[in-house]
């Protein structure tokens, strides 16, 4: 772009290269404009996961944070209708209100950044498809998103899906758009299926360091009727001084000893319920033998929620590295990690959440490398500051990636959103 | 034959086709290539029989390979390929075209791996919903997604319609008990889409090519996810005197926090026809039935269901009938899953609506379903997956009568534009295919449909893949979105025809 035609365009003589549109419109105009012109925009919210993907280097910056407000809940529909940037905080206040929630249970990735809670916005939480402990048995966020409204690549406003749970009429774009990280559409508006809270939580802990045991109680509990709604295991933690903080710190509850070992699992539904399946589960997972405590409503709350917050993580300097892999397959990742990193198990066996000090890179591809072996894959959330940048934050094979190429250029064809935010390519 | 447009035909292919034939001999075995008339006549419908045509030839590769080879053969020689699995789909979306291979799966009819320890089966796309089900049921497990034909229909299909189920509320559809699949694209690639992973990184493009309806790539292995049964399930069997309480009812349940099962509803028409075909013994003294099925453990069964019974009565049941055993739970049932059969025994033909409304509008749609009724001088009975607000009005008429069909027709798209106007959607499960696509500008705009076809084209750009489906043939969105076709020009000539 010549300094002439910077001149003339309108949008960029705002000192600071950012542009704030007002409503949908005004960003799908300014969208135009920079299609038109060729220029590449990096699309942001209120900025709470901006650690994460690649570091964009784009010409000018759309923020969408104006953007937020509810458009409509209606409870007995199942539903909730936002504006894309509308703070998640905001959304979950609304739902509490009528006892509902997102049951993908949105992660907290403020802490991580700087020990402060930032849910971000409904956006942001779509972009990322990073779900919570609830996943394994509700779904992740891509099962929760029932439409949207957004702008592709040439400043077209375009929608997909609706507000019911069963609709076919077309490609199902909410899913496609869901963890694209911003690079197919600008979101401006997106509607959540919302669920009822169930009346009350409980805990069990137990209390083990046998890698063997977590696999198998992991495997019982995916096996159980008793429909278990979150499930954790966590590992003793390396003798080192360069994590920021250590688990008894985060995980301070009168009914856990959280010095050792342990696996949590979680049981949701009424009092009743909860009692007797709890009863049966003792008995499947034969925990009279075991070491194990319970945790009450108030410290289970607080104990998902800091599982949640990937807590145990707060203002981390080290590499912060996400990996799923088949739930059986649990056995041969611990088997590897043994206690030389600090890292714990959500999922039921499938999330592994696990650090990595800095100016240890090759220990990150050497996990890399193992975790695609097991059938998985490797997202890297956070990087050190000595982290070498050619090792690709996210996961991708070569027939993907010639498929996201092409899914890309169907939405954005000059590569202008959010260009190299997940694979350099795309 | 309903007069509808098909894409134009390629003489070209027509006046190959012994060339066609001996090739394809050659890239499976010659036993897997039909083009003799009687041949080819059982696949000249799916199961919206209102619509047929015979393809050129009808193919039946053995294993991915295969399909690999006769799409890679078909893309360089641009001949249509029309991918089909049971044939049990209701919008059309395997209808044959006369200058296309039709690929059938059939021969992909094994289930080649279960895996327990990762709670997942891996399946070739011919093999039956419920045979899923039957090869894990022994350690007490199933596959969730259960539509009305899961006796026949295949998984393939069931991924490429997104098929649902009466149980989809609680446990969503086929794209959220799906894993990973194999696919073919049009010019012969073989990928894979996710695994045994729950998500995937990247594009999402499991969820992508599930209800695709065919139109993105040949389904070759899918790999679902199985769930452990419920320990208890028992149903609820509740009449209403009127269609605002029966929709009020629904509503209140939602609204305390109950997620059911299974929630269904029939209206009066269909009660008796239901009634006299399986001899069910529903209440006929009723306007609205409803089936609310609970599942999970024991007491939590027993409270919610107890909850549910006191909302029926606050909302003005008439009778209320709580199943005490299995058997009985399945006797509440033996009407509903009839209905099909029922309606056809009803009149020579029927035609089966998919719409789905916000839960609230029920009793709205009905009124308004029944005033269309009357309109059009034919009988409609209702059946209704309450609990995710899908209508499955049931149309009955008389198809050797053409103006009948038309009416019919007509009757049904004005049901799926009420849908639309109370804030739903098309189609919930069935898909567009080529019944519902003159449809897809009620619900989208022409940005909307461009986007779809710039993916579809992305994937297969020579637009040989099940061509003329789900998207309108001869006509584009206007910005009003109305159709609107001047002496059979067309107003976007630039848009590619799909």
């Amino acid at each position: 772009m010549s300094t002439e035609e910077k001149k003339n365009f309108q949008t960029f003589q705002d000192s600071n290269n950012v542009y704030k549109p007002l409503d949908e419109r005004e960003a799908s105009n300014f969208v135009k404009e920079v299609y038109s012109k060729n220029l590449p925009i990096e699309i942001i919210g209120t900025n709470s996961k901006n650690y994460i993907g690649n570091k964009l280097q784009c010409a000018k910056v759309l923020d969408l944070s104006n953007l937020s407000g509810i458009v409509e809940y209606l409870p007995e529909e199942l539903y909730i209708k936002v504006k894309a940037c509308t703070p998640i905080s905001l959304i979950e206040e609304a739902l509490e209100k009528n006892n509902q929630q997102l049951a993908f249970e949105p992660i907290d990735f403020g802490y991580i950044k700087n020990f402060k809670s930032n849910k971000g916005t409904a956006a942001g939480q779509l972009s990322c498809n990073f779900s919570g402990s609830r996943r394994f048995k509700v779904g992740s966020i891509r099962d929760h998103v029932l439409g949207f409204k957004g702008i592709n690549g040439k400043g077209d406003i375009i929608k997909s899906g609706g507000t019911v749970v069963k609709n076919v009429t077309g490609y199902d774009l909410s899913k496609l758009v869901t963890g694209s990280f911003g690079t197919l559409v600008a979101l401006t508006e997106i509607t959540f299926k919302v669920l009822p809270v169930k009346d009350s939580i409980n805990t069990i802990a137990i209390y083990t360091e046998d890698n063997k045991i977590v696999r198998k109680i992991f495997d019982q509990l995916l096996s159980s009727s008793n429909e278990i709604s979150g499930s954790v295991y966590i590992p003793n933690e390396p003798k080192n001084n360069n994590y920021t903080i250590n688990r008894e710190k985060i995980l301070k509850f009168n009914d856990l000893k959280s010095e050792e070992p342990f696996l949590a699992l979680r049981i949701e539904g009424s009092k009743k319920s909860i009692e007797e399946r709890s009863k049966e589960i003792f008995k499947e997972l034969e925990l009279q033998k075991m070491k194990t405590s319970i945790l009450d409503f108030y410290q289970s709350k607080l104990f998902w929620e800091k599982i949640n917050n990937i807590e145990l993580f707060s203002g981390t300097k080290n590499n912060l590295l996400r990996a799923v892999i088949p739930p059986a397959k649990s056995l041969d990742l611990m088997k590897h990690l043994k206690n030389n990193f600090k890292y714990y198990i959500d999922w039921c066996g499938s999330l592994f959440w696990l650090e990595v000090l800095d100016n240890e890179n090759e220990k990150i591809e050497e996990i890399k490398s193992i975790v695609v072996k097991l059938g998985g894959y490797l997202t890297i959330i956070k990087n050190s500051e000595n982290f070498t940048s050619d090792i690709d934050l996210f996961t991708i094979n070569n027939t993907r990636l010639l498929l996201s190429k092409k899914i890309k250029e169907s939405f954005d064809p000059k590569n202008l959103l959010n260009p190299g935010k997940m694979y350099r390519e795309v | 034959m309903s007069n509808i447009a098909l894409p134009e035909i390629d003489q070209s292919t027509i006046n190959k086709k012994e060339y066609i034939f001996k090739k394809l001999k050659k890239l499976t075995s010659s036993e897997n290539v039909l083009s003799h008339e009687a041949e080819i006549k059982p696949y000249e419908t799916d199961a919206l029989s209102a619509y047929k045509q015979k393809p050129l030839c009808v193919v039946l590769p053995e294993n991915t390979e295969e399909i690999s080879n006769i799409l890679k053969f078909c893309y360089k020689e641009n001949i249509k390929v029309i991918p089909r699995g049971a044939g049990t789909g209701l919008s059309g979306g395997s209808l044959p075209l006369q200058d296309a291979v039709l690929i059938s799966l059939t021969k992909f009819n094994k289930i080649l791996e279960i895996d327990f320890e990762n709670k997942c089966v891996v399946a070739q796309p011919g093999v039956t919903n419920l045979s899923i089900t039957h090869a894990v049921q022994h350690k007490g497990f199933y596959y969730a997604p259960d539509p009305s034909s899961q006796l026949a229909c295949s998984i393939g299909g069931n991924v490429a319609e997104n098929s649902g189920g009466v149980h989809s509320l609680k446990y969503g559809t086929t794209t959220n008990n799906i894993l990973g699949v194999e696919i073919v694209l049009m010019d012969g690639t073989i990928c894979r889409l996710g695994g045994k992973t729950l998500d995937q990184e990247g594009y999402d493009m499991l969820g992508l090519i599930c209800g695709s309806e065919g139109l993105l790539g040949v389904i070759t292995e899918v790999t679902v996810k199985i769930l452990k049964k419920p320990q208890t399930v028992r149903a609820a069997l509740i009449g209403f005197p009127s269609h605002e309480d029966g929709g009020n009812c629904v509503s209140e349940i939602i609204a305390n926090g109950i997620v059911p099962a299974g929630m269904e509803i029939m209206d009066k028409a269909l009660i008796i026809a239901t009634d006299n075909f399986s001899k069910a013994g529903y209440p006929r003294n009723v306007e609205l039935l409803l089936i609310v099925e609970l599942d999970g453990t024991a007491s939590e069964v027993d409270e919610l269901i107890n909850k549910v019974s006191e909302i029926s009565k606050k909302n003005n049941s008439l009778n209320i009938k709580i199943s005490k055993n299995e058997a009985e739970r399945l006797s509440f049932w033996i009407g509903r899953k009839a209905a099909f059969p029922a309606c056809g025994a009803m009149a020579p033909d029927y035609y089966c609506m998919d719409g789905s409304i916000p839960r609230g509008k029920l009793a709205a749609a009905l009124k308004e379903i029944n005033e269309l009724s009357k309109k059009y001088n034919l009988p409609v009975a209702n059946c209704f997956h309450a609990g995710d607000g899908n209508l499955h009005p049931l149309i009955m008429f008389d198809g050797n009568k053409e103006e009948e069909l038309k009416k019919t027709e007509e009757f049904g798209a004005e049901i799926l534009k009420m849908c639309v106007r109370f804030g739903g959607v098309l189609t919930g499960e069935h898909g567009v295919g080529v019944e519902k696509r003159e449809l897809m500008c009620e619900m989208f705009n022409d940005n909307d449909i461009q986007q779809q076809l710039s993916i579809k084209k992305s994937l297969d750009n020579k637009n040989l893949l099940n061509p003329g489906k789900v998207y309108p043939i001869l006509r584009k969105c206007a910005e009003e979105g109305r159709v609107h076709v001047h002496r059979g020009e067309e107003k976007f000539p630039d848009i590619p025809r799909f």
